[in-house]
């Protein structure tokens, strides 16, 4: 039966209720004497507050409070940020939940209202008069560090959070003494997540009791809890956060937002339950976003395609203010991976975390990694064009050789285990890479131009051990942790710290009880996501829920299978050493037939009628995992695209993606979270970008200006994977939530560039839309003359 | 996302209408509210009243007479993309109807809203224009008609008075010869035309005869292209003839190109020749293969985007 | 003001008096309580609100109530037939063609007008017909496999 259930694309558990419209996400829900909550947001991204009058918001229809700062002066705390980077002279700026003389990016939250009705509250926003003495802004991080930039935060100068290094080999050495360098400027442009769920946060204090309750939008609600008893100034025993359906974090959902503390002080105060909903506007102009880099990268190599050194200098634009996880992720998730599947003798990095006149910016699905992969992966392909090499053929030859019991790269990162050139090796002959380069070597066919993409990868997972993140500055744990719970009817429930939403583990964690312990996955019902109901944990970000969880998990069910082998020994009247296990059976060695199922021993485990002695009755165990070392899961991704050239129109029209999360506990949710991630990955390519103007105004404020991927404007992705297991982990796993969008920017943006190197194009901004494709084209005409 | 507050009347007839609007000054006409809703949410527009026109039988349906098409003002783009009478007669009507937004925006937007609301992003203003539609419209006096080319104005600006109502839309049926094309430029976000281009080309044994050809996206209201109809017609349909004559095209875009962060004015500028090319191509494709071109399916889509 | 609707949804008639700026999708989720149709954006791009109206798929977000009176509407919530699953829910099911769940109401009710034009529809045509509804967690892959599946079945009949 194991073998079966783990490994099986079995249906998942959670979708019942979401395919019939019963699942509840926290904007369904309603609260007796429940009123509604607005927010005022700054329509300047620099300015300072000369007055706000809220009278007349204050008397309109359906009102009953309205905010501003000086109203939680004393009940309010700034939202905190927990990443604490150390060696970095790190520079906190307040993150007032509402804004104290000074907006910072347009979106900052000036004032807050509370009605009857959303509607009312709304009505009433209008009615605040605000004063605004305009300050200039700056929302490009390279322009924030620039000397006489406009300054955000009075006491930090030249607006930089952190400068943060890495450093590992002789890097002036090897650039000393390489036959070719080659480089390049990259923008990582900003990004905007898109959970499809808007934000919301449901806060219902209850003066009696001094107990509040919050439902939340959140990866993570046992940080929610952690961060609001340090900003409302409640002790953790009276506060509980739920996280009940959520619908898609991908980063955005990691921070504990001053929306959210608004709601909760706003209920304290009013001593009723209120309710905030973002409408996807607001969502663009204040949920986290992503990415944000400008990298100045150079790759030293040999000329025959050895590469020496990479020596880069990224600016890493922050918004206004440092998010709760921020620091940790252009940095530590970044710069570590530096050395991807490779061999690289030397690498250098200055990392500069700079403040700028923007929505703060946090992790975004790959957080840090995708960036990394970027740059090595398009500096790959730069190299292998310089030295007239295939661009596979410059992978194969400085890759890591497959290992599977540790490696150790420059950036001091011990991977797990690796078969990179198995990968790449697989992905090119299931795309018949030869034939496809053989085509494209025809020429184009009517202006249009082929392209091959490649990306390999690999990424940091299932963060991680705590005593690594206590080094790094991150201001927790990072274990996990599970309770497994047997009923007497063998009917098991699981408890668990992390947070999922989206990602299947109700599912997975069923199938890791069922295939641990013989029961049915159908049997196994999974709790999360309520702080008051469930162990302490660190949430659901950086693919780490099954690669940590999972871990805490399957040991948490081998305890259970310790204990109730015990029982069994007893109700057979064996010795325990003479007891074997297989598909939920206990039995007698060499006899079979004398055998307990986990059934019978949950029944009398529950009922303890007849337990061995010493045996406490219940058949339950709890585990907190703290992980040895991190996961590296890693992969191989191809991109074919065709470019029309006359009007610089990029269509994507094959994608084959290899994934190595180690082995599968489900499949069918695998190949799910790579199509949702290299799908994510290609918007970054081709569509997305959060643009601000001049005067640090989002220009794409809504989803009418800001394109996300639509189902018509791709390919079916063609999924591959191979099986390495983690030698580390209880399972071998390694996570998959990730990967796909931590290769595809890179694969798409290589295949256009492949495409278009006939025309003399080398390098374009992303994201690739027509209009700079084919400015491109023209600018690499006229300089051919 | 939250309207501002507003009154609300229903009208069940033209007269109606008139008598609504003319007791409510400053109330907007409400027809599937496509565009106008829209703005209500983000508070970019607060009439103090609409009128909701959705449901005057009179508005609705497709009737072939005297050679023409006459489309109700009611109709949907979904009813006109799949309505045989369009494809047959006024195919390129069809094809800009199923490429608007999505199939739910086809479901409720109505072909008189679109006209009348004369955003330049919009469809049916450019393919009605080339198609030598006119409008008709029920005004305080009596109805009058008004010429596509004397509709669109300007930027969301059009000749309808304070109290018209545009009640049908008549475009001539295509005659035996002619094809006709839409050829659409998608931004990917809202889906609105980037560019649009519609042509029809009648095809003369080896020449080509009258050709029309309007723009969409480029500037404030759709226009008609002279310069290309007139380089083109007379003319042996070759590839280069086709491309001469879309290069023409520059002649006639002035200096008020529309530009956003998606396509800026110059690229737009660059473009317009190709789509025009593409558009003239595909009309004369349709003109070589048959007389009537046969329906298309809904989910028709430019061969480049 | 308010303006007197009558407005049936999943069979069962609701007579309320609403105020005429308050959304169909608002009618639904706080009026009638019937929260299974959702909001993803404020500019009736995502498609999450998706429902039927007399049997043909609208945006919710961009519709009045008062345009609805008299209308029988069609939620994700009334689609099974007590507890037999519509044969789309099944296949959304089947195939994996959901995550967090967020866009699948809206994603569903439009696989179903889908299948009511286009009854047995290629891949391309699948993708075309949901390029109102926007999916951040699949990469759609999974809705169009859930929805090749459910066609063929009387999936598109109300
Ligand atoms: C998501 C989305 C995508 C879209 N994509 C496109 C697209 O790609 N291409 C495109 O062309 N359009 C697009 N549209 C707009 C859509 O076609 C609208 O339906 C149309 O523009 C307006 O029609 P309506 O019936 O909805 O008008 P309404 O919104 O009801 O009215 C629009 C305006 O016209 C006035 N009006 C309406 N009917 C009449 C009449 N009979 N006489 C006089 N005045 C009248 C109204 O007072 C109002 O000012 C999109 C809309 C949405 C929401
Ligand atoms: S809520 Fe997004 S389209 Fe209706
Ligand atoms: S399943 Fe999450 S948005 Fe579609």
């Amino acid at each position: 039966m194991s073998t079966r259930i783990f490994g099986s694309g079995i249906r998942r558990r959670e979708d019942p209720r979401l395919i019939t419209g019963s699942a509840t996400y926290t904007d369904d829900l309603t609260l007796p004497r429940m009123v509604h909550a607005a927010m005022l947001r700054s329509p300047h991204a620099h300015a300072r507050i000369t007055a706000i009058d809220t009278s007349k918001a204050a008397a309109a229809p359906g009102v009953i409070a309205v905010y501003t700062h000086a109203d939680t002066e004393g009940g309010l705390q700034p939202a905190p940020c927990a990443w604490l980077l150390p060696d970095s002279d790190l520079k906190i700026a307040s993150y007032h939940c509402l804004a104290k003389d000074v907006v910072r990016f347009a979106g900052d939250i000036v004032a807050v209202v509370v009605a009857e009705s959303r509607y009312q509250a709304e009505d009433a926003l209008e009615l605040i008069d605000v004063g605004y003495e305009p300050l200039p802004a700056v929302t490009d991080p390279e322009a924030a560090a620039a000397e006489g930039a406009p300054k955000l935060h009075d006491e930090i100068d030249g607006n930089q959070a952190f400068h943060w290094k890495v450093a590992g080999g002789d890097v002036d050495a090897a650039f000393a003494g390489a036959d070719v360098v080659v480089k390049d400027r990259i923008v990582q442009q900003r990004l905007i997540p898109n959970a499809m769920e808007p934000r919301a946060a449901l806060a219902s204090f209850v003066g009696a009791t001094g107990e509040l309750t919050v439902w939340n939008t959140t990866q993570n609600p046992h940080i929610v809890r952690f961060l609001t008893s340090l900003v409302l100034g409640l002790s953790e025993d009276k506060i509980r956060v739920i996280a009940p359906e959520v619908g898609g974090g991908f980063g955005s959902k990691i921070a504990a937002y001053p929306a959210d503390f608004l709601t909760m002080f706003c209920s304290r105060k009013l001593n009723r339950p209120v309710k905030w909903t973002e409408t996807r506007s607001e969502n663009y102009q204040s949920t986290t976003h992503g990415r944000d880099h400008v990298q100045h990268v150079e790759l030293a190599a040999k000329n025959d395609g050895t590469v020496l050194g990479l020596r880069c200098t990224v600016h890493a634009g922050m918004g206004a203010y440092l998010s709760t996880a921020a620091p940790g992720i252009p940095t530590i998730l970044h710069g570590l991976m530096l050395s991807g599947v490779y061999t690289l003798p030397a690498v250098h990095e200055d990392v500069y975390g700079v403040y700028t006149n923007g929505v703060p910016v946090e992790a975004y699905r790959g957080a840090g990694r995708p960036e990394a992969t970027f740059m090595l992966e398009r500096m790959m392909d730069v190299l292998a064009a310089r030295l007239d090499m295939d661009p596979a053929d410059v992978r194969r030859k400085n890759m890591i050789p497959k290992f599977d019991d540790g490696h150790e790269v420059v950036t001091t990162l011990k991977y797990d285990s690796g078969d990179y050139p198995g990968a790449l090796d697989k992905v090119l002959s299931h795309a018949d890479y030869a034939g496809l380069r053989a085509k494209q070597k025809a020429g184009p066919a009517n202006g249009t131009y082929t392209g091959l993409g490649l990306a390999t990868y690999v990424e940091i997972c299932g963060l991680g051990p705590s005593q690594v993140a206590g080094a790094i500055g991150f201001q927790g744990g990072l274990w996990e942790s599970a309770i497994v719970r047997f009923h007497p009817s063998g009917k098991v429930h699981v408890f668990i710290g992390a947070s999922p939403h989206g990602q299947g583990e109700e599912t997975t964690f069923a199938q890791i009880v069922g295939s641990e312990l013989g029961v049915d996955p159908q049997d196994v019902k999974v709790f999360h996501g309520d702080t008051d109901n469930t162990p302490m944990g660190w949430g659901t970000y950086g693919s780490r829920t099954t690669a940590v969880g999972g871990a805490a998990l399957a040991l948490t069910a081998r305890k259970i299978r310790d204990k109730a082998k015990v029982i069994a020994a007893h109700l057979l009247e064996a010795a325990v050493e003479d007891m074997d296990y297989e598909d939920g059976k206990f039995f007698v060695k060499g006899a079979p037939d004398q055998s307990k199922t986990i059934g019978d021993i949950a029944l009398m485990a529950n009922v303890a009628w007849n337990m061995p002695e010493g045996v406490e009755a219940g058949l339950e165990a709890s585990t907190f995992y703290d992980p040895p070392n991190f996961t590296f899961p890693f992969g191989a991704h191809l991109a074919v695209v065709e470019v029309d050239a006359e009007t610089g129109a990029v269509a994507l029209k094959r994608y084959v993606a290899l994934d190595d999360c180690g082995p599968q506990i489900n499949p069918v949710i695998v190949e799910g979270q790579v199509h949702g991630g290299v799908v994510q990955g290609v918007g970054q390519a081709l569509w997305e970008e959060a643009v601000y103007d001049e005067g640090g105004q989002l220009v794409t404020g809504s989803m009418l200006d800001y394109a996300l991927p639509r189902a018509d404007l791709l390919p079916d992705i063609e999924v591959l994977s191979t099986v390495t297991p983690s030698p580390h982990h209880p399972l071998g796993v390694k996570g998959i939530g990730e990967a796909g969008t931590i290769a595809s920017t890179a694969a798409v943006y290589n295949a256009v560039m492949d495409a278009l190197r006939p025309l003399g194009v080398t390098s374009v901004r992303m994201p690739l839309t027509p209009e700079r494709v084919w400015q491109a084209i023209q600018d690499a005409r006229q300089a051919k003359g | 996302m939250y309207a501002p507050d507003f009154a609300y009347y229903r009208a069940d007839s033209v007269a109606e209408i008139g008598r609504l609007l003319r007791a409510h000054p400053g109330a907007k006409v409400l027809a599937g509210g496509h565009s106008l809703i829209p703005l209500l949410k983000l508070r970019l527009a607060a009439p103090p009243a609409l009128i909701d026109i959705g449901r005057v039988a009179e508005l609705k349906g497709i009737a072939v007479a005297d050679g023409r098409v006459r489309i109700g003002a009611l109709t949907t783009h979904a009813e006109i993309a799949a309505s045989s009478d369009v494809a047959r007669h006024a195919p390129a009507l069809a094809a800009a109807a199923g490429v608007i937004g999505d199939p739910a925006v086809r479901n409720r937007g109505t072909i008189g809203g679109n006209v009348a609301h004369a955003d330049p992003a919009s469809d049916l203003p450019t393919v009605l224009l080339a198609l030598g539609a006119s409008f008709a419209v029920a005004t305080d006096d009596g109805e009058r008609t008004i010429p596509a080319g004397k509709f669109f104005q300007g930027m969301m600006a059009t000749a309808l008075g304070d109290h018209d109502v545009v009640t049908a839309i008549d475009v001539p049926a295509a005659p035996g010869g002619q094809g006709q094309a839409y050829e659409k430029f998608s931004h990917p976000a809202s889906r609105y035309a980037v560019i649009g281009v519609a042509a029809t080309v009648e095809l003369r044994g080896e020449t080509v005869g009258n050709v029309a050809v309007a723009l969409g996206g480029l500037v404030p209201a759709a226009v008609r292209t002279g310069s290309v109809e007139q380089a083109l017609s007379g003319r042996a349909p070759s590839a280069e003839a086709i491309a001469g004559a879309a290069a023409a095209v520059s002649n006639d875009l002035g200096d008020d190109l529309i530009g956003d962060i998606y396509a800026s004015a110059e690229y737009r500028r660059a473009m317009a020749p190709v789509c025009v090319k593409r558009a003239l191509t595909a009309a004369l494709k349709q003109a070589s293969v048959a007389d009537a071109p046969a329906a298309r399916s809904p989910w028709w889509k430019p061969s480049w985007l | 003001m308010t303006v007197p609707v009558s407005i049936t949804v999943n069979g069962q008639r609701y007579d309320r008096e609403v105020e005429p700026r308050l959304l169909l999708v608002h009618f639904l989720r706080e009026v009638v309580g019937s929260t299974g149709t959702k909001v993803g954006c404020d500019t009736s791009q995502c498609g999450a609100c998706t429902v039927l109206m007399d049997g043909v798929s609208l945006k919710s977000c961009t519709a009045l109530a008062v345009q609805a009176d008299g209308a029988e509407v069609t939620t994700i919530e009334g689609l099974a037939d007590g507890d037999a699953l519509h044969p789309l829910q099944d296949a959304f099911w089947e195939k994996h063609g959901l995550q967090c769940g967020f866009c699948t109401p809206g994603m569903i009710m439009a696989s179903h007008e889908l299948l009511r034009v286009t009854p047995d529809p290629s891949d391309a045509q699948i993708r075309h017909g949901l390029e109102g509804n926007m999916c951040r967690c699949t990469g759609y892959q999974n809705i169009v496999r859930a929805v090749r599946q459910a066609a063929g079945t009387t999936a598109g009949q109300p």
